[in-house]
This record gives C-alpha cells, sequence and structure tokens, in this order.
C-alpha cells in the first residue's frame, strides 16, 4: 500500500514538473504583465517566440503583393489593431499581422522577432535613442507620403546623413491630472490658499495649496493630495523618465543643446522640491510607496481618494475603466509640472512623443511597398483615420487629420486647449536618456530616498555619474 | 543481445539526439560564439574577441556582488531547503495519521509557477510590513529572507518526496538489527538511516543547488534587484545587462557563458562530493 503510494506520488511529482516545465514558457510572461493583450497567441513570450510564430501565422501572402507584419507597443490597444488589420484585409486584400509585445517587453520581443525569416515590417522606436540601436533596420522615410503629411517635421527621428528614419503616429502630453471636484470643494473652504486652479501657476503657489489640502484632508474626504508615488519595480517610469525630464528639459535649454554627454543636474533641487511634495502629501507614508503601481495610484485617483496625480492623457483609460469610479468626465483636467524654475509661469505641459514607426529596412521590397500603403491608409482614408483617432485615440499628428478629427477623452481635450493657448510646451527630452539601466538605477535611488536609505546629494551624484557612464558605454 | 542494442542505438535515440542538438546543442554553440561578438539580433554579429569579458568584469556590471548575493543565498537555501525536507519527511514516515493529507499539503506549493510565486509572497510580505510602514524593496535584507522563505515554502515539499522514498527503501531489517544493538534513535538514525539515504541526498542537493543558484523567476518577480540591485542575482543580473543598455548584449551573453561555466563547476564537484559518500545498498 504504502509502496503504491510513494509511486503514484512521484508520478505525480514527474508529471507535475513537466507541466511546470511547459506551461510557465508560454503563460507567464504575458499573463502576469499584459491582462490587456489578448493572452499568448498576440503577446508572445520572449522564451518562446519560435513556437509563438508558427502558431500564429497565417495563411501566406497573396503572389503578387507584398504583407505587413507590425509588432505593436501598446497591449491596452491590441484588440482594436487586430479590427483593424482584419478590416485593412477586407477591404484591399493585403495581409496584416499585428503581434502586440507584453508590457514592457518590446525590445526583446522585437530582437528576437526581427532576427526571424518573418521579421516584422513596421515596428516601433522610442526616439533617437531607439534609432541608435535599430539604425541597420530603419528605411528612409524621406519620401513617404507619411512623412510628407506630418504637420510638423521637426517631430521625426533622423539620422545623422539626414535621412528620415522615424514618424510619430501620435502626440502625447503628460502634467498633474487633477479631480476639479475635489479642488473647488478646497477652494470653498475657510483659509483657502488660492480661489482657482488658474492662480496655481508656481512650485510656490502649488506647494502652499497641496499642504493646506493635506491639513483639510479629512474635511475635503480624500486620503492624500497625491496619489501614491508608484515605486514598485518596473513601475517607476512615471518620475525616472517622465518627472526628470523637467529639469533635464530646462537644463539642456540653458545650453542650447538638444542632448548632453554629461549632465551637471542643474536643476536637481528642483526635482526635489516636487519630489519631496509628492511624497509628503500622498495617500500614503513614503516608506510604502514601494509596494505601489501605477494601477494603485490611477485606481486611487478615479475613486476619489486622492485629488491630484502625475500622469499623461493615456491615463484617460485607466481612469475611466476603473470599477465603481467616482470622478466625472468633466472634472478630470491637467495642470503643469511646477518646481521651482524661474518663469515657469508660462510652461505648458510636457508634450510630445515616444511612438515613432520605422518601416523595416530589411524586409522585401513588395513588404514594404505594402507597409508604406498600409500606414498611408491608417493617416489618410476615413476608415483609416476613424481608427486613429477613435479607437486608438491617437492624436495624429499629420496634416491629413481635420480639426473634427482628434480624440474627444477629456484628457486630450486638455492637451490640446494647452497646445493652443500660448504656454510653452516642455518638450520631451527623455527620449535621449542614456539608457533603461540609468532610468532604472535613478528609480532605484529614488526608492532609496522615499526609504531613507540615501540622502537627496547621494540621488544627485547618482545621477550625474550615472548619465556619463551610460552615455559613454551606449556611445561605442 | 548487446549487437542489436548497438545495431539500432542510432535509430532508436535518433529523435531525441535530434530534438537535443536543435533545442539546446545548436543554441548552446552559437551562444558561446555570440559571447566574442558585438551584436543587437543574433543573425547580425561582429566578432569583437575577448572585450565582452573584460566588461563583463569591470566594476559598473554589479556581476560579482550579484555573484555573492547568490553564493549567499545559494548556501542559506541549500542548508534549510534540505534540513527542512529531511526533517518532515521523517515525521511523515512514522505512521501519523493524515499523512497522506500532509504530503500533498506540503507538495502542493511546487506545483505552483515561480513568477506567480514571487507575485503573491510579495503581497503577502509587504502586507506583513505594511504595519511597520515599510516595504520589502527597503532593505536588501528582508529581500533576502523573503526570497529563502519562498525558495523554502516552494521546494521543502519536493525534496520531501525524494526523502520519504530514500527513507521507505532503508531494509527494515537493518533498523531491527540497530535496534537489537541498542542504538538509540538518534543513533539510528545518524549510523543507519542517513547513509542509507545517501542517493536521495546527492540528487536533493544537487537539485536545491543548481536551483537555486539559476533562481530568476522568483528574484524577478519579488525584488527585481530593489533596493539598488543589493538583491540582484546572478540570473536576473544577465538579462538586465542584455536588455538594459543597447550595445551590450554580447556583454550579456558572455557573463550567460561564465555563469554556465560557474555552475558546472559547482554541480560537479557536489556530486563528486556526495557521491564519495553513498554505499551500497
Amino acid at each position: 500500500m504504502k509502496k503504491k503510494l510513494i509511486s503514484a506520488l512521484l508520478c505525480v511529482a514527474m508529471v507535475s514538473s513537466m507541466l511546470i516545465g511547459c506551461g510557465s514558457g508560454a503563460t507567464e510572461a504575458p499573463a502576469a504583465e499584459a491582462p490587456a493583450a489578448e493572452g499568448e497567441a498576440e503577446a508572445p513570450a520572449a522564451e518562446a517566440p519560435a513556437a509563438e510564430e508558427s502558431a500564429a501565422e497565417a495563411p501566406a501572402a497573396s503572389a503578387d503583393g507584398g504583407k505587413v507584419y507590425y509588432l505593436n507597443f501598446k497591449p491596452e490597444v491590441d484588440a482594436q489593431w487586430q479590427e483593424i488589420a482584419a478590416a485593412y484585409t477586407a477591404e484591399t486584400g493585403v495581409e496584416v499581422k499585428v503581434v502586440t509585445a507584453a508590457s514592457g517587453t518590446y525590445e526583446e520581443v522585437l530582437r528576437s522577432e526581427i532576427a526571424g525569416t518573418d521579421a516584422p515590417t513596421l515596428f516601433q522606436i522610442n526616439g533617437p535613442v531607439g534609432y541608435q540601436n535599430w539604425k541597420d533596420y530603419c528605411l528612409d522615410l524621406t519620401n513617404s507620403e507619411l512623412y510628407n503629411a506630418l504637420s510638423d517635421k521637426g517631430l521625426a527621428v533622423t539620422g545623422a546623413d539626414g535621412g528620415v528614419y522615424g514618424v510619430p503616429y501620435t502626440v502625447e502630453a503628460y502634467g498633474i491630472i487633477y479631480n476639479d471636484a475635489i479642488m473647488q470643494a478646497y477652494f470653498a473652504t475657510d483659509g483657502a490658499k488660492a480661489a482657482s486652479v488658474d492662480e496655481i501657476n508656481s512650485f510656490a503657489k502649488l506647494k502652499e495649496v497641496v499642504e493646506d489640502m493635506t491639513a483639510k484632508k479629512d474635511d475635503l474626504g480624500i486620503q492624500g493630495v497625491f496619489a501614491s508615488t508608484s515605486l514598485l519595480p518596473g513601475e517607476d517610469w512615471r518620475w525616472q523618465t517622465h518627472l526628470a525630464n523637467v529639469p533635464v528639459y530646462y537644463e539642456y535649454k540653458d545650453n542650447n543643446v538638444g542632448d548632453m554627454a554629461e549632465i551637471t543636474f542643474k536643476y536637481s533641487d528642483n526635482f526635489k522640491n516636487i519630489w519631496d511634495l509628492y511624497i509628503n502629501n500622498s495617500t500614503c507614508a513614503p516608506g510604502l510607496l514601494g509596494s505601489k503601481a501605477v494601477t494603485d495610484s490611477m485606481a486611487e485617483f478615479a475613486l476619489g481618494q486622492c485629488a491630484m496625480v502625475q500622469n499623461g492623457n493615456w491615463a484617460w483609460g485607466q481612469i475611466s475603466d476603473v470599477e465603481g469610479n467616482t470622478v466625472k468626465e468633466e472634472d478630470v483636467k491637467f495642470m503643469p509640472i511646477y518646481t521651482g524654475i524661474a518663469g515657469e509661469e508660462n510652461q505648458g505641459l510636457c508634450t510630445g512623443t515616444e511612438n515613432f514607426w520605422c518601416v523595416n529596412s530589411q524586409a522585401s521590397e513588395a513588404d514594404q511597398k505594402a507597409t508604406l500603403d498600409f500606414v498611408n491608409w491608417m493617416i489618410s482614408s476615413d476608415a483609416g483615420k476613424e481608427y486613429m483617432v477613435q479607437s486608438l485615440g491617437n492624436a495624429a499628428p499629420f496634416s491629413t487629420f481635420g480639426d473634427d478629427e482628434k480624440p474627444s477623452d477629456p484628457l486630450a481635450m486638455e492637451m490640446f486647449r494647452y497646445m493652443e493657448n500660448g504656454k510653452n510646451s516642455v518638450t520631451w527630452n527623455f527620449t535621449t536618456f542614456p539608457s533603461q539601466a540609468f532610468k532604472d538605477d535613478f528609480g532605484a535611488a529614488l526608492l532609496e530616498y522615499c526609504n531613507g536609505n540615501m540622502t537627496w546629494d547621494d540621488v544627485k551624484d547618482l545621477v550625474v555619474t550615472r548619465w556619463a557612464e551610460e552615455k559613454a558605454a551606449t556611445a561605442e | 543481445m548487446e549487437k542489436t542494442l548497438k545495431k539500432y542505438f542510432l535509430i532508436f535515440t535518433l529523435p531525441t539526439v535530434i530534438a537535443f542538438a536543435f533545442a539546446f546543442l545548436i543554441p548552446f554553440v552559437q551562444g558561446v560564439y555570440l559571447s566574442f561578438c558585438k551584436f543587437t539580433t543574433v543573425s547580425n554579429a561582429t566578432w569583437v574577441g575577448l572585450k565582452n569579458y573584460q566588461d563583463a568584469f569591470s566594476g559598473g556590471q554589479g556581476f560579482m556582488s550579484a555573484l555573492g548575493f547568490t553564493a549567499s543565498f545559494t548556501v542559506v537555501s541549500v542548508i534549510t531547503i534540505n534540513l527542512l525536507a529531511f526533517t518532515i519527511a521523517l515525521l511523515l514516515t512514522r505512521k501519523i495519521k493524515g499523512t497522506n493529507v500532509f504530503r500533498t499539503v506540503f507538495f502542493m506549493p511546487n506545483l505552483i509557477g515561480g513568477i506567480v510565486l514571487g507575485y503573491t509572497w510579495q503581497q503577502m510580505i509587504n502586507a506583513v510590513l505594511y504595519k511597520y510602514e515599510t516595504t520589502i524593496v527597503a532593505n536588501a535584507k528582508f529581500g533576502f529572507w523573503g526570497l529563502v522563505l519562498l525558495m523554502n515554502w516552494q521546494m521543502v515539499g519536493y525534496m520531501m518526496i525524494i526523502y520519504i522514498a530514500g527513507l521507505q527503501n532503508v531494509p527494515t531489517e537493518l533498523i531491527e538489527a540497530a535496534k537489537i544493538d541498542g542504538a538509540t534513535p538518534w543513533q539510528t538514525l545518524i549510523k543507519v538511516k542517513v547513509p542509507m539515504v545517501m542517493s536521495s541526498i546527492t540528487i536533493c542537493m544537487f537539485l536545491t543547488l543548481s536551483n537555486s543558484f539559476k533562481l530568476f523567476d522568483q528574484n524577478k518577480a519579488l525584488t527585481d534587484g530593489a533596493p539598488m540591485k543589493k538583491t540582484q542575482m546572478l540570473a536576473l543580473n544577465i538579462y538586465e545587462t542584455f536588455y538594459g543598455r543597447t550595445g551590450y548584449e554580447g556583454v550579456g551573453q558572455a557573463k550567460a557563458v561564465v555563469f554556465f561555466i560557474i555552475v558546472v563547476a559547482i554541480a560537479l564537484v557536489q556530486l563528486s562530493f556526495t557521491r564519495s559518500k553513498e554505499v551500497e545498498q
């Protein structure tokens, strides 16, 4: 009896270890990180690209024309892209395959996919640094209709030879998102430090208001002014990338350059200003921030537990989709990120893009042509434009889009308002940040600062030295 | 018989040999080759010689500190896992009521994947630390012991099964003889049972050692190296070298080759050591 049991158990052990072995490769990465993606089929795990390819491969292309294979960056719009691909194939007969990389794995998936025989013909880079990585694969788009339709030619990624290698397909903006209902409730309280949001046009004023709001948080029914400053590993991009862009923008501006091999982090104190304000007026204690994810922050905002959160217009979906959200559409507004830099009264939102389309230069000519036709269809045909604006929510920077062809969610509307109200937009300079390793180290230092293990001077030193090291390392 | 075996050896092993070659040998050889190259995609590489290996060991790469953390983690977890697993196995080979239930329960964690476990334990540990207004990433010690706890929880059950199988194969004559000779239970354990289950110990030591050394999923999910890469293990360090920075794919590859050599060396030393202690039954 006992022997039988043992053997049975051992069998279970054996089988289970096999199951674990098989199961983990296919499901872990996408399931854990990209709930929005449509399971394994569309989001290949980095470990198993070969298996995925054969599974997802559609019938071969028609004999004459090429085919399109788009490696999509945004898991949140995967379903929309599949729909677009099907619609385009139905209309033109050209095969379009869209694969979405799981959140945070785009570079890995692109690396393995592009080395294969059925490589993506259309992919995206995140700016000059990404171009440096993929320049061997980027087709010169100077004469393409896509580039010619771009309304601001300066937005495109250009190479050393003057060619155009990446064309942005959307413009995005970020700043401090606030809940106007809570702000109005605050302005109505006794001794409010401001009477309207328009009066908040500098860091000093923002600080005054925020600290007063924290003091009155019980009356306002909030747990803190700012949503928790998410510092869980991998969830810190709002700070080490987006917030860090502000001081770097001003440092570039002072030096009249668009990139620097070494920075002095001249405006580190300004970063510290807003950072301290964020973490000390938050919904939780600074020591707990290491357990918070971006979705936690957005949920807090959507549920009305806080009045402000730093994020971009892409976050509207995350706010509106939260179950039981209490924030009204008309109350969601943007405010610039003030850090106490001279002249910031005229500062607008941080506006730019890190989504550039590139056409694979090593694909066959037929495929390249099919791909260019496809993107051209996206920006010029009525159906394509409809998808761009309504399904994908892209604020497309192309002259082919009329004034009425813009996304209409509240944050996008706010973005257009800021673009048109004469304020100076802060450009996205984080596309020149040296590497992911630099950003990760910066984020780790911010976490250490919150936990009291590092002083601000340590953080500043780390940023300066790591920037120089990483710039040197990647320049080789 | 021998002859026929030899004759058909190739035919019968061919499928496995082919699979092994495609899934292991070819990628392995290519991987070693790539460690001497600078590349972005595997099909487009240029030879740079030993430069990647030099870079791999330079200061900013964190390879040595990851090695240190991995080594101390491995030592602690190998000892704790095996001690715990053996103790539980001893308890569950006595005739206690509900032995089967216990065995199943202890074995269950092994059925859950590493990433899931990592996130689950992260939540649980953070929930406990919440009381002290801190998190698992606040201090490298939390991460270290969290990882040890996680690995114990996951692997003890599996090792326990192997030990149980070993213990049940100890001939009862030997134990009875020892009893008649007046051996205490402790003496029976040390002088009879342990030498007799030495082959199980070899297997368990090998499994825990190599699994702890190669740990990746759990490390990535639980702390992802935070704070400041102080809880980063070798596999994670290699992964981040490969993907963290443009132009460092080759360095990551070089590290991976070094990692492979270390793992093989340790495994061989450990195997020959524990094997020498095994006794014929």
